[in-house]
């Protein structure tokens, strides 16, 4: 065959593209791209009009220049006169333009969709084919809207050459993809599907792509492309090597062909038809079967063509689950991959094994796998059949080898590629968790895990230990015990520090009688690990040794004298300094009682799904832990609840009740309070930082202007808010919408800033959005986190009523859910006048003459959110001889009536 | 057992995303694109898969995880040509594909080398519209792609 030689046709081109390539330096071709860029230019102003050979050529050079990286703004017009040419290079030159360089100048797409029009009823193939190859390339939503319609009947169409219709269909496929809208098969659809009967192979190819397309979408009304599939299949798998000729590859007949009719059936269920199903079988069988003849050729392409095929069959046979047979052969076929010589036979092998371990008729033969693979773990030299060794792993486990699989995971890990550590810590936490029959087996590998790959546990799967641990008594005391040893380790992971802290602060106390580990002595050896730590861990070692000083009297002196020191009593951060200084106060002036009411033992977690499995979903998206969910089915999972529990809601309010112990800014919540029946006044003051707060609310809106004020003569540097909403900590519905503008980033010593924030009430919540500062002052980062002060009731309109209409709506609230009461004693004086002020500061209207009882008050409103309105009533009855309150609220949604109780009964 | 999640192909993501030939030096020798990317990002994409690509050795797998995706590549002389699919996608079919491919190039340049691609690389383009189109295997017959070529050769 006649060979191409270099750049014929454009001998300008190729000098051109000879001059880039021998250019020194990138400014030499900037230059000579320039030149030549100035050329094209003039040449395309100039009088003289150009011949078509010659607007090819230069609109090839602008292509080429465009190609290397540079932009272009000019020959779009010129590319659009070569679509209208007679000439095929002059027109292929146009439209490769087109594609390559998509404009969206409404001119010219105008321009274009005519040309293409004219060349689509040109009925020469090959200007038919180029037009819609550009339609393909391009895809534009105007194109859809333009030939959308025309292009089923090309492809149908009985005279269309059969490589018109290739084009046809997978043009149509581009279209559907991007505008399905407009692609409207109807009237067409069973004309399309007996495409995959047509003579030539390279119709069917490109056809089947299309159909597998729209079967997806439309499953029932292709659903008789399963039946020609299979007898297309069944042609094509008995035919001889080469039977089929030009289609055959290396021996192997038609393997690309094969692959995507194998993919189409996998739209569907297995076939109901008994012979459609019976012939199917036999086509997998024979595929199966052909893997085990000699080959017909030593080439890899030989091998791979017919394994392409193979892979493809073993994923419908796992697809349809459930042909035993076939799927036990298929293991045995994967496993006798897993010692081929070629990488990726045995990459292959794992993966498609991985599917197969969570059938329930071949998860059985895969574990007879188990040594291969762990030794593939071992010794593959790529990482990412690494990878797949350990994904296989992960999967195949169950009880019978959850032991031996942890264990080779966490040997693993001490040599694992960083890259992959992470995921291979979630996975062990996972299994661990998930198959522990004795809780001392789970311990010790998760504090296993810390030692061996501290930096790779997540807080997930440190948080989740300590839910595990705190919920079950019975492997309490082993806890302590073994955190207690890992702690004697002269270096141990951060990580482990936290994990004994709370374990030693909740149950030292189980260990205490061994003189060994006597509570001085436990408390010494966390306190030898707290000047190593980072602030948090310090906070939450503070935490410890308040409840130490609960669970044992006899470290009090110790520990109080701890807290007392400058270093913690003045550090510079403020959370460490308020833990110190609270702490100090609470174990000097509190009764033991008391004492022992506040630093009581964590209560149980509420039983959820475990929160390293959602982190493990949300890290490889939903497919990549089915496995242990088709154990849950199995097995019943006892700690992972039901598989597919949707959004990780839980695990997050989970992991969130661990680190409120984390962090607590405990005054805050004092000043967070006052603010309930207030909009205005100082929310926050240290001897850094005072924070002033002003605020309006109209209906679900709100806006509130922040006042942060530098205190000292130096600056603050780096200053930064951040606001977080209570939807994003408890869950992903969104209950505030927050708005802010960044602040200036500094606050010079004695000046004030501010900051406005713009509120939107979306539905009632009950979580305050949560403000954190961060800056520098002098060299040390301050990290401050405090509650805003926005509770439901700043969204309150006040309902003026009279007594008739407020009783007939008090007896319209009587669902029992619907009311929320508190009986609480006054902490504050009972004077009416203050009453009615906070009253009216809660927002509601303060109704007189309502209640037969004028010593009441009696107050309604309506919650303004975006989506609903919740209607409030509203009654306080105070006993001034007891010093006691009653508090009634009945609202028309169950949560607010709550929510309001709680706030209010701190009120008064 | 249909459309569960993890076993089944089930999804309208099988497509390939691009197909792009690189030297070693990481020259670009063909970009296709079937997916929209702006031109920043798809000069990131470049670097960001001859990164990858380079690094492997012939021990390797052809198959190499890219973002969300899967490239599937194959190395010959100096060039490396790779694919971009769904991870779910055939990685032995497009194995397979690229080196069809390759062969039509070699009996079309008459032994291809990199500086064919160069200069003609608007013809390059014609190849692979001829074999691969929206993102799909259109024709897989060397025999009926060159015959194709050659007329369309033969035209002026």
């Amino acid at each position: 065959m006649p060979a191409v030689s270099k750049g014929d046709g454009m001998r300008g081109l190729a000098v051109f593209i000879s001059d880039i390539r021998n250019c020194k330096s990138k400014e030499a071709e900037i230059k000579r791209i320039n030149k030549e860029l100035a050329n094209i230019r003039s040449k395309f102003k100039g009088d003289k009009a150009l011949d078509g050979y010659s607007k090819k050529k230069y609109v090839c050079k602008l292509l080429f220049i465009f190609l290397l990286g540079h932009d272009i703004d000019f020959g779009h017009m010129e590319a659009v006169n070569l679509l209208s040419s007679n000439k095929y290079t002059e027109k292929q030159i146009g439209y490769l333009f087109i594609s390559v360089l998509v404009n969206s100048n409404s001119e010219l797409i105008r321009l274009i969709n005519n040309a293409i029009k004219n060349d689509l009823s040109s009925r020469n193939p090959t200007f038919m084919c180029l037009a819609l190859h550009c339609i393909a390339n391009v895809g534009s939503r105007e194109m859809a809207e333009a030939f959308a319609s025309e292009i089923p009947r090309i492809l149908v169409a009985g005279d269309t050459m059969d490589s018109v219709k290739q084009s046809a269909a997978l043009c149509l496929l581009r279209l559907y993809k991007t505008s399905p809208d407009l692609v409207l098969m109807g009237e067409w659809t069973s004309r399309v599907v007996h495409l995959l009967n047509d003579q030539h192979m390279g119709v069917v190819t490109a056809a089947i792509s299309l159909i597998t397309c729209l079967s997806q979408k439309n499953p029932d009304e292709f659903k008789t492309c399963v039946s020609l599939a299979v007898s297309r299949l069944s042609r094509i798998v008995s035919s001889a090597s080469t039977d089929l000729q030009d289609y055959t590859y290396y021996f192997v007949p038609a393997p690309w062909l094969s692959c995507k009719l194998l993919r189409l059936l996998q739209c569907y269920p297995p076939p109901e038809d008994g012979a459609v199903k019976g012939r199917l079988v036999e086509c997998l069988e024979t595929i199966l079967n052909k893997a085990q003849e000699p080959p017909k050729s030593k080439k890899v392409q030989h091998s791979n063509a017919k394994n392409a095929i193979l892979f493809e069959a073993i994923s419908l046979i796992i697809h349809y689950d459930s042909e035993p047979n076939l799927l036990v052969r298929a293991c045995n076929q994967l496993g006798q991959f897993l010692q081929h010589r070629e990488t990726n036979l045995r990459y292959l092998a794992l993966e498609s094994m991985c599917t197969l371990a969570s059938s329930e008729f071949s998860h059985e033969a895969v574990k007879t796998h188990i040594e291969t693979v762990i030794n593939a773990l071992k010794t593959e030299r790529d990482v990412s059949v690494r990878q797949r060794a350990a994904d296989l792993l992960y999967a195949m486990c169950d009880r019978s080898n959850a032991k031996q699989i942890v264990a080779e995971m966490l040997s693993y890990l001490e040599t694992a590629d960083y890259s992959i550590r992470e995921e291979m810590v979630l996975k062990v936490a996972i299994l661990a968790e998930k198959y522990a029959v004795d809780y001392s087996w789970y311990v010790d590998t998760i504090l296993n895990l810390i030692r061996i790959a501290g930096d790779y546990v997540s807080e997930e799967v440190w948080y989740r230990v300590i839910q595990i641990v705190i919920n079950r008594d019975d492997v309490q005391g082993y806890a302590a015990k073994t955190v207690f040893e890992a702690l004697q380790a002269p270096a141990c992971h951060e990580n482990m520090v936290k994990v004994g802290g709370y374990i030693l602060g909740e149950f030292g106390n189980l260990i205490a009688g061994d003189p060994r580990s006597s509570p001085l002595v436990q408390f010494n050896l966390l306190h030898s690990k707290f000047h190593l730590c980072s602030v948090p861990t310090r906070a939450l070692l503070l935490s410890a040794y308040i409840k130490f000083i609960n669970l044992f009297p006899e470290t009090k002196a110790t520990i109080q004298e701890v807290l007392r020191c400058d270093s913690q009593i003045r550090n510079s951060d403020v959370e460490l300094q308020q833990r110190a200084v609270e702490y100090l106060k609470l174990s000097s002036i509190a009764s033991t009682d008391v004492l022992a009411t506040v630093l009581e033992e964590m209560p149980p977690f509420p039983e959820r799904e475990s929160s390293i499995l959602a982190k493990l979903k949300k890290k490889k998206g939903p497919g990549a832990v089915s496995v242990p969910e088709l154990d849950d089915k199995r097995e019943g999972g006892e700690l992972n609840g039901g598989g597919d529990r949707g959004p990780d809601t839980a695990a997050m309010s989970a992991s969130n009740a661990v680190s409120r112990y984390v962090l607590v800014a405990s005054s805050c919540l004092f000043m967070y309070i006052g603010f309930v029946c207030k909009n205005n006044g100082v929310l926050f003051e240290n001897q850094l930082l005072q924070i002033g707060i002003k605020s309006e609310y109209r209906q679900n809106l709100g806006r509130m202007y922040l006042f942060y004020g530098n205190k000292t003569s130096v600056q603050f540097a780096s200053f930064t808010t951040t606001v977080s909403c209570p939807g994003e900590l408890q869950s992903h519905i969104l209950s505030l919408n927050v708005q802010t503008k960044p602040v200036e980033p500094l606050v010079e010593g004695g000046a004030q800033i501010q900051q406005v924030l713009n509120i939107e009430c979306l539905t009632d919540f009950s979580e305050a959005p949560l403000l954190n500062i961060k800056f520098r002052y002098g060299g040390a980062l301050q990290n401050l986190s405090l509650k805003l002060p926005v509770t439901i009731n700043k969204f309150f309109q006040p309902t003026e009523m009279t007594s008739h209409d407020f009783f007939q709506r008090w007896k319209q609230l009587s669902q029992p859910q619907q009311e929320a009461q508190k009986i609480f004693k006054a902490n504050h004086g009972m004077d009416t006048e203050v009453l009615k002020a906070k009253l009216l500061g809660l927002g509601t209207a303060l109704l007189d003459d309502v209640d037969p009882n004028p010593e009441n008050y009696v107050c309604a409103g309506v919650i303004q959110t975006k989506g609903q309105q919740v209607g409030c009533l509203l009654r306080l009855e105070p006993n001034g001889q007891a010093q006691m309150y009653r508090l009634t609220l009945r609202c028309s949604k169950d949560s607010v009536s709550m929510r309001l109780c709680e706030l209010l009964a701190q009120q008064f | 057992a249909i459309c569960r999640p993890g076993g089944s192909k089930c999804r309208d993501l099988n497509y390939i995303r691009f197909i792009l030939i690189q030297n070693r030096a990481g020259k670009t020798r063909l970009a296709k694109w079937y997916m929209q990317f702006d031109d920043d990002e798809k000069q990131k994409l470049i670097e960001e898969v001859h990164a990858v690509v380079t690094v492997r050795d012939a021990k390797h797998t052809n198959f190499v995880e890219f973002r969300n995706f899967k490239i599937i590549y194959r190395r010959y002389a100096g060039l490396y040509f790779c694919i971009c699919v769904d991870v779910t996608d055939n990685n032995l079919a497009y194995l397979e594909g690229i080196h069809n491919f390759v062969e039509v190039l070699n009996e079309y340049f008459h032994n291809v080398c990199e500086l064919d691609l160069v200069f003609n690389f608007y013809k390059v383009y014609t190849v692979v519209d001829e074999m691969f189109l929206a993102g799909e295997i259109r024709e897989t017959s060397q025999t009926k792609v060159l015959k194709q070529l050659l007329m369309l050769q033969s035209l002026e």
